[in-house]
């Protein structure tokens, strides 16, 4: 009698131990997205992305691979920015789970260089110090430690411009030449104008712009300093920049001229196959992201314009290595290979990511876009490429671009007046840094 | 009592000292898994937690911790967004549990009657709470859709105003709510059933004799026999409404809880102050007024329960 119960405790111990063991196991393992490899000398390099970068849609691993048969390259990717930025932060924090390269998106790379500078590899110790050589000059300063690390290498920049569709444009009455329209919007004020003939014409339910978020976040990009100043003050609630461009967003609101919706969200992504808006703020990596939502059917459809001001940046990137890489040689020599001007214009050309390269900028002039009507997008692109200004980025740009744009959504979708809306924004900003 | 039988066995009288040494502790050696793993995955964490709430870390540079005192929770105490929080949850927290509990109660009344296929009707009460959170939110998400969403598309052919379910307070809450009541129904509704069935089927009968139609007999015989389950579900879904984070996250992927903060509960603030501005200690310190708020809201709900008890003797 004691024998059998004693056994079966025994086993029972021993089934909790090896559950237990395979808990453990389990979780060490989702833990990590490193990479195993074989004696043979093949490796496997892990990318992490969010949005699209596009090296996969052009082709660019694929001719890597093919050039390094020991390489095989993976890429995990995370649509939204902000959900990935989380998660990076979290695996940093915690020292596991990362890739070999990570993205960094450009209004991130202030908190990175500040805070984060021992996380992250100095691309100097892998011999590709110099990656950032042949860049416009600020992408490869921003990425730069005061004490001279360099942490990362610039991919692509985002020039301004504005892509609108011709259908509606020609239903409403309105001109669907693109120097005509870029001359009707050299100015904010010009295209607020321009939708309000739209609107007088256009069927219900079918608005000038998606956001006021998106003309925001447009606007401020044209400007030098818009969050925080060169010394890192934050002049978010006094810099004319988030100033007028916030008088502006408030106004394309009262004049009805939006479809208010949120931006990344599904309603967003729905709303470019039905014709909800007519025209969009369109940095060159939305050229990529309006192909992946409108589909092939919309072929044709859309067109780009130089948008006011004929400048402006908004986004861009930026990849790093952290420093638990597994492979960083390996890593390093991809991302040599990926950021140098050949496939950066190679990204252009199929994605539509504006290259940082000034000798990628060179080759792409001429580079027209089919399913844009064959715009010339290189020559729209590179101008307002030419006149942007080297913005001042902060620490906190991400949370604080956040805050107005929500503010904006609540100007819009909640009929909040717009002094409360800016006064909620700046209460959101202060309770995400005050202490 | 069973041990003691147990131990009169003729099996176990012929076991040495070490034996009975043995079968004393085996209970211990039973429970030890849990402990060990409550110990390292809940005691521990929840240690740590109370720790780093009284420092200043941040999650970028979570090396350094400075010692705050009680600083992260008067803070908490004077903001705003903290209180409408409490207010969203709390909000929340009725509008789903109140009808959640009254519907399963209904369906649990329904269910105990012979009905034809009714172990299918069982199984399909489940179901929701089978489905993922992720999944059961996304499918709500789109259904609640402003521009696209299937019932403000029935709103507008009824000819009534379509809503704006994301941005609007109240509809956002309500949508959270609709969800939370959808996965949980079922599985409050399957313990009501388990409770139903212990009570003795002579009062039902004798209660028909007495010529008590089946409200009154729902009235009078079941709520009361169930008094002990309905405690039971009403702690349970007042602990998952003050947790309640998954629904909302991804009501609108606003990890804010809504552009005006609209439907944020205390489990999204928590989320926010820890991985959106990686202010950890403050992370920390919500998550210990949302513990001991659990443990108040649960003690005040035994509280009640034995009052009623005892004035009902």
């Amino acid at each position: 009698m004691a024998t059998p119960r004693v056994r079966r405790s025994t086993a029972a111990l021993g089934s909790t131990v090896l559950a237990t063991a395979l808990l453990l196991t389990a979780c060490s393992s989702s833990g990590g997205t490193g990479s195993k490899d074989s004696a043979d000398g093949k490796v496997t390099l892990t990318v992490d992305l969010f949005g699209t970068f596009g090296f996969k849609e052009a082709g660019l691993y694929d001719e890597y691979m093919k050039l390094h048969p020991n390489v095989t390259i993976k890429q995990t990717d995370t649509q939204d920015e902000g959900q990935y930025w989380q998660a990076l932060q979290t695996k940093l924090a915690g020292g596991g789970g990362l890739a070999d390269i990570q993205g960094l998106e450009v209004g991130r790379v202030a908190s990175v260089v500040k805070k984060q500078a021992d996380k992250f590899t100095d691309l100097k110790t892998l011999g590709i110090g110099d990656v950032n050589d042949g860049l416009v000059d600020w992408k490869g300063a921003a990425i730069k430690t005061a004490d001279g690390k360099v942490l990362g290498a610039g991919t692509d920049i985002g020039p301004e411009a504005i892509c609108y569709r011709t259908d509606l444009f020609k239903a409403a009455g309105l001109p669907t030449d693109r120097t005509e329209l870029a001359a009707k919007w050299s100015t904010w004020q010009g295209y607020l104008d321009l939708g309000k003939q739209y609107a007088a014409k256009a069927e219900a339910g079918n608005a000038w712009t998606d956001s006021a978020a998106g003309m925001f976040t447009a606007e401020v990009g044209q400007q030098k300093v818009r969050y925080s100043d060169e010394s890192g003050k934050a002049v978010y609630d006094s810099s004319p920049a988030v100033q007028t461009a916030w008088a502006d967003a408030t106004k394309l609101v009262a004049d009805g001229l939006s479809a208010k919706l949120a931006q990344w969200t599904p309603e967003w992504n729905k709303a470019f196959t039905t014709g909800k808006f007519a025209t969009l703020s369109c940095p060159a990596w939305m050229i990529g992201y309006i192909k992946g939502q409108a589909g092939e059917g919309a072929t044709g459809k859309w067109d780009i314009a130089a948008g006011p001001g004929k400048t402006g940046n908004w986004g861009g990137s930026y990849l790093a290595i952290p420093r638990t890489a597994k492979h960083p040689k390996e890593a390093a020599e991809l991302i040599k290979w990926l950021n140098a001007k050949e496939q950066q214009a190679t990204l252009f050309t199929k994605q539509g990511s504006f290259p940082s390269s000034t000798g990628a900028q060179e080759a792409i002039k001429d580079v027209k876009d089919p399913y844009f009507n064959n715009a010339p997008i290189g020559q729209i692109f590179s101008e307002s490429a030419k006149a942007m200004p080297a913005q001042v980025l902060g620490t906190d740009d991400g949370v604080i671009g956040k805050a107005f744009t929500d503010a904006l959504g609540e100007v819009e979708r909640t009929n909040t007046a717009p002094d409360t809306a800016w006064k909620h924004a700046l209460d959101n900003v202060k309770k995400a840094n005050g202490n | 009592m069973a041990l003691s039988s147990t131990a009169r066995l003729p099996a176990a009288k012929s076991a040495g000292p070490a034996g009975r040494t043995r079968r004393r502790l085996a209970p211990y050696g039973f429970l030890a898994p849990f402990f060990v793993l409550f110990a390292a995955f809940g005691l521990f964490p929840l240690l740590y937690t109370a720790y780093v709430s009284l420092h200043r870390v941040e999650l970028q540079t979570s090396e350094q911790m400075d010692w705050l005192g009680l600083q992260n929770y008067t803070r908490l105490l004077d903001d705003p967004f903290f209180w409408n929080a409490l207010r969203n949850t709390f909000t929340i927290g009725v509008l789903s549990t109140v009808p959640q509990l009254l519907i399963a109660l209904g369906l649990a009344h329904l269910l105990n009657y012979r009905l034809r296929g009714r172990t299918f009707f069982r199984v399909a009460m489940l179901m929701p709470y089978a489905t993922s959170v992720a999944a059961a939110t996304l499918v709500f998400a789109q259904l609640f859709g402003r521009d696209y969403g299937l019932i403000n598309w029935t709103l507008s052919s009824l000819r009534i105003h379509p809503v704006d379910w994301q941005a609007s307070t109240w509809a956002s809450q309500f949508g959270v709510s609709a969800i939370v009541t959808w996965r949980w129904t079922g599985y409050n509704a399957l313990i009501y059933l388990a409770g139903m069935q212990s009570i003795p089927g002579e009062l039902y009968e004798s209660a028909a004799v007495d010529g008590a139609s089946r409200w009154q007999q729902f009235r009078h015989v079941t709520i009361p026999g169930l008094r002990p389950t309905i405690v039971f579900t009403v702690v349970v879904s007042t602990i998952g409404a003050t947790q309640l984070f998954g629904e909302p996250l991804l009501y609108e992927g606003n990890s804010g809880g809504g552009i005006s903060h609209q439907y944020q509960t205390l489990g999204l603030y928590l989320y926010e102050q820890g991985w959106t501005f990686f202010h950890l200690g403050r992370a920390a310190a919500v998550a210990w007024v949302m513990f001991l708020l659990i443990v108040v809201l649960a003690l005040l709900n035994a509280a009640i329960a034995a009052r009623r008890n005892r004035t009902d003797r």
